[in-house]
């Protein structure tokens, strides 16, 4: 049965700007596009955008935002501390989400807590990403022993939990690097930790398709033309390859938030010197049960809200790009 | 034709399918009217997009939402099915319409036996009991060509070569003994030779169990083989319906006629064949009075104004305006 | 057959293909084998075929699916090497040609037009970028505007417009699609173009257009053709020489006129039997019996004999070899070399075929 789709000849008009001869912007093609369409339709998908783009610029802005520095010490006041949210502080000083128990506010050590955690994440699935999109085309494209050897060590790190893997990593890190250097590399090693332990779902993935994608014709139409086989891994089947890849990505970006929160929440992570959510939901939680219930809570609820975003985000673009649903 | 003063079989009175999308409602089946009769079998004819398969899903009120039957009505002996509660429709699916599809693999389900999908087609369209039933699906595997049937109703789907399952799949199609049988493509999927077993298989099954065909399919040469009568589409609606003798060595639509000429033939030596430039206009642009105007060489002036219907001439309809004597001046009979 | 025979017509051959034959290694991975003890299973999707391209004409190979035809065009065009024989373009071996230096100068003169016309333009690229694609590779022009220039040209040359090179392939219809294809394919000036069953995903009135496409290109160019078809009145209408594959063996191949006026092999009869019969004349046919095995697990001797009206004894145990015909061309077939297939076994042949199912 032929239902209308984007190849069959009964498919929809396209933009107006194009049947008049000239080729859209990238913008009006961007506002023609089914994604586009698929996004604006699901309210869910707006509202976790919004609230993914909130954090975001909360992040990014937090020293010009943020009601108070939590990280300069001469602004701290520990006598502050423990202030219930919208209590009156002994200072005089009023904090929306209350203090920890240095007297820092918990508001803004959220809106720093954010930008480290989105830091960590981003950069642990961008270290994630390029090595398993490299070594899945790799794989997949050359198949043989080179594809056996890379899915093998990629089946034995699947067989241990990824936390596992972050912590082992972490232990070598910290055993094997000067003591001074530490806290300066401690994020850093963070991010190879969490990126070491997430390639194999990139490089799965991307390994499969690039296995559908070169024997597609226009991957053979490239070899008969002679086009240097690295050219069309990366010029062919990369760009189709990527649809997919998005996907775990943004998934992944919450997976990432949540590992670095574990490993932080576990003690190994960034100190409590710059804390990101993790952390605090970590000094937070000595208190929760002497009644500061606020020092952990709300760092969780942005946790979770955070995640949760993101996860939708990734739920709605796999959705979107996978043809069969659409 | 006998059954003239009959009730036909299946009516489907001006027929039209839509489809809404984001940027508006494209129309699938337009003002479609034909009959099927008796025994017979009636040939859908058109290239890809020309809206065949969606004729034969609407019939059986298999349509995939949010594509809906917009107007007019499908008649099953004088009764009219396309406004029934699904349950009452999913009655008559099987019963008295079987459907064969294109791709054999998926019309069976590869968990259960072949067996086990007869009997169980069987027993909901009769009170057979299991051992009847059985030995009823056994029969069937013989009728169909299957060798050793016996042994092979209790295979699974994947044992078998495609066409051998096509011949299960007509075999399912027949075993409530149903009035007509609807065929979308059955042989597209298989080997030249092996379609044309599959074809005369269907053809003599379908005249001894008196049921009547609906063939839908883009190759003229099974059309030729099989069909009494050939329905042709473009662009959603009927262009020309006849005998197909008529059709096929007479076709009388210009649309017909290049179509004939842009198939080539073993032993008619051409340098180059009938071409129709252009292709079939996509559904979100057909073009306003006759859809084939664009393309067509005989063109003259009502047709890019207004939209011509069927015409009777001798035994054919003809949907063009060649053939409206106050038109053409009777121009078309050339 | 190890050496070639001349070919009838005096035309030299552009491509000649010499006891070329492929096999796939199907087995199932080491350990599974080393633990189930299995053999190694080989796929012969080519075995032992032989034919020549005459310059300036179209050699098309038929056959149902499985038999081969479509690993005999991904040899001609150096996708696969061959596990033996040779394919030999304008006198160069293929197979020999170990690095992609030294198959670059072959490369430019060897292009392919595939079947499926979705397929086969990467969805992501300009229609410009996709017939640029040879003309960069090759490094044929380096100035952006003369490659322009040239892409306008070739889109021109399959009756499109030089504009089209601005939109995406998805704007296309299947038809123009195919067009775009061609025009890649021609972009680097190749003499010999493998075409892979080009128009089996097309409407029959796209499918005149194409065709009427490829014998103008190929009068106003001097191409070359290798043409794979399941179709046979479309290999009827394109083709000066026919060759009919089973099973991974060209069975039959003649001139084209003369293979489908006196088919030989009874293979070739059986296909030309089952065209249907568009001219409704009525005729009789042979019985077309059972399916084609899988190339897995090939019958002994003739693959095709436990389909065969005529097979006896020896076409079970023996492999035939090919043998010349009178009019030209080639048969491999016990039948035919025994003078069995006279004109009574066919007609006895055709009397069962009235009764059989």
């Amino acid at each position: 049965m032929s239902v209308p789709g984007r190849n069959s000849p009964t498919s929809v008009a396209r933009h107006p700007a194009e049947r008049a001869g000239r080729p859209p912007s990238a913008l009006a093609r961007l506002r023609d596009s089914d994604l586009w369409y698929s996004f604006t339709r699901s309210p869910i998908t707006v509202i976790s955008a919004l609230i993914v783009l909130l954090f975001f610029l909360g992040a990014l802005f937090a020293p010009w935002i943020a009601p108070y520095n939590p990280f300069d010490p001469a602004s701290l006041n520990l006598m502050d501390g423990f202030t219930p949210p919208m209590g009156e502080a002994f200072s005089g000083n009023s904090y929306l989400l209350g203090t920890d128990d240095q007297g820092r506010d918990v508001l803004s050590a959220i809106l720093y807590g954010a930008r480290i955690s989105l830091f960590v994440g981003f950069c642990a699935v961008l270290f994630a990403m390029v090595l398993g999109i490299s070594l899945g085309l790799l794989a997949g494209y050359k198949g043989g022993w080179i594809d056996s050897l890379i899915m093998r060590i990629a089946d034995v790190q699947l067989s241990f939990p990824a936390i596992l893997v972050a912590l082992l990593i972490f232990g070598v890190a910290r055993a094997t690097l000067p003591r001074s250097f530490q806290e300066d590399m401690v994020i850093y090693v963070l991010i190879v930790a969490i990126g070491l332990s997430d390639w194999v779902q990139y490089a799965r993935t991307v390994r499969g398709t690039t296995m559908v994608e070169k024997n597609k014709e226009y991957v053979q139409a490239a070899r008969v033309i002679g086009v240097h086989p690295m050219l069309i891994m990366l010029r062919h089947v990369l760009p189709n390859v990527m649809g997919p890849v998005l996907v775990i990505a943004t998934i992944g970006l919450a997976l990432a938030i949540i590992a670095e929160a574990t490993l932080s929440f576990l003690g190994v992570g960034v100190p409590p010197t710059t804390p990101s959510l993790g952390t605090l939901i970590r000094i937070g939680n000595d208190y929760l049960f002497s009644g500061e219930w606020w020092i952990t809570l709300f760092p969780g609820l942005a946790l979770i809200l955070l995640a949760l975003s993101v996860n939708l985000l990734g739920d709605w673009l796999r959705d979107a790009l996978n043809p069969k649903l659409r | 034709m006998s059954s003239a003063v009959k009730t036909p079989l299946l009516q489907v009175r001006n027929l039209r399918v839509e489809f809404p999308t984001r940027r508006g409602v494209l129309t699938a089946v337009d003002d479609l009217s034909f009959d099927i009769h008796e025994g017979e079998v009636l040939g859908v004819v058109g290239e890809s997009g020309a809206g065949k398969s969606m004729t034969g899903t609407a019939v059986i009120g298999l349509l995939e939402p949010p594509g809906r039957i917009a107007g007019g009505e499908v008649l099953l002996r004088g009764r009219r099915i396309d406004n029934l509660p699904y349950e009452e429709l999913r009655r008559i699916r099987g019963k008295e319409i079987g459907m064969i599809f294109q791709d054999p693999l998926t019309s069976l389900n590869p968990l259960y036996t072949v067996g086990r999908q007869l009997v169980e087609t069987i027993r909901t369209h009769s009170d057979l009991s299991e051992g009847r039933a059985k030995a009823r699906a056994v029969e069937l595997l013989a009728e169909v060509g299957i060798p050793a049937p016996e042994r092979r109703v209790n295979q699974y789907p994947h044992q078998f070569s495609g066409g051998m399952r096509q011949r299960v799949v007509i075999a399912l199609a027949l075993c409530a003994n149903p009035r007509l049988v609807i065929a979308d493509e059955p042989t597209t999927a298989l080997d030249v030779s092996i379609q044309a077993q599959i074809i005369s298989l269907l053809k003599r099954l379908c005249s001894e169990h008196g049921a009547a065909v609906m063939l839908i399919t883009h190759d003229m040469g099974v059309i030729a083989e099989t069909a009494d009568r050939v329905a042709v589409m473009y662009a959603g609606r009927l262009a020309e319906i006849g005998p197909v003798k008529d059709v096929v060595k007479h076709a009388r639509h210009p649309y017909t006629h290049g179509l004939m000429g842009s198939i080539p033939i073993v032993g008619q030596d051409l340098d180059r064949l009938t071409q129709i430039d252009g292709s079939m206009p996509r559904l979100s642009e057909i073009p306003p009075g006759c859809p084939f105007h664009p393309r067509c060489p005989r063109v003259f002036e009502p047709c890019d104004q207004e939209r011509p219907d069927p015409i009777p001439v001798e035994n054919s309809e003809v949907a063009c305006w060649l053939y409206d004597d106050k038109r053409s001046g009777g121009g078309g009979h050339g | 057959m190890v050496e070639v025979r001349p070919l009838p017509s005096a035309d030299s051959p552009l491509v000649e293909a010499v006891d070329l034959a492929k096999h796939f290694d199907v087995s199932p991975p080491w350990l599974t084998r080393v633990l189930e003890r299995q053999p190694r299973t080989l796929l012969k999707a080519v075995d032992g075929v032989s034919f020549a391209v005459p310059r300036g004409r179209t050699f098309s190979l038929v056959g149902e699916s499985g038999c081969g035809k479509s690993t005999v065009a991904r040899l001609a065009v150096g996708l696969y090497t061959p596990t033996a024989g040779r394919l030999v373009f304008d006198g160069t071996d293929l197979a020999g040609l170990n690095s992609r230096a030294a198959m670059a100068p072959v490369r430019r003169r060897l292009q392919m037009i595939f079947q499926d016309p979705f397929a086969s333009l990467n969805p992501r690229w300009r229609v410009r970028d996709i017939v640029a694609e040879p003309i960069r590779a090759h490094g044929l022009l380096s100035e952006t505007r003369a490659i322009d220039r040239r892409v306008g040209e070739l889109l021109e040359l399959v009756r499109l417009t030089a504009a089209d090179g601005q939109k995406y392939p998805h704007e296309f219809s299947g038809g123009q699609r195919q067009r775009i294809s061609i025009a890649r394919a021609l972009a680097s000036n190749p003499e010999f173009l493998v075409c892979d069953e080009p128009t089996s995903a097309l409407d029959v009135s796209v499918q005149a257009q194409i065709l009427n496409l490829m014998k103008d290109l190929q009068r106003e160019l001097g191409l070359t053709y290798l043409f794979i078809s399941h179709d046979l009145a479309v290999v009827y209408h394109i083709s000066d020489y026919v060759g009919v594959m089973y099973l991974g063996r060209l069975v039959e191949w003649g001139e084209a006129r003369s293979l489908f006026r006196k088919p030989q092999h009874p293979y070739t009869r059986m296909l030309l039997d089952a065209i249907p019969d568009l001219e409704m004349t009525g005729r009789r046919r042979i019985p077309v019996r059972g399916e084609v095995p899988s190339p897995m697990n090939p019958p002994s001797g003739c693959h095709f004999y436990p389909r065969c009206p005529f097979a006896n004894e020896r076409c079970r145990a023996e492999v035939p070899l090919s043998i010349t015909l009178p009019h030209g061309g080639e048969v491999r077939c016990h039948a035919v070399e025994e003078g069995r297939l006279t004109e009574a076994a066919v007609r006895q042949a055709l009397g069962r075929g009235a009764s059989a199912p």
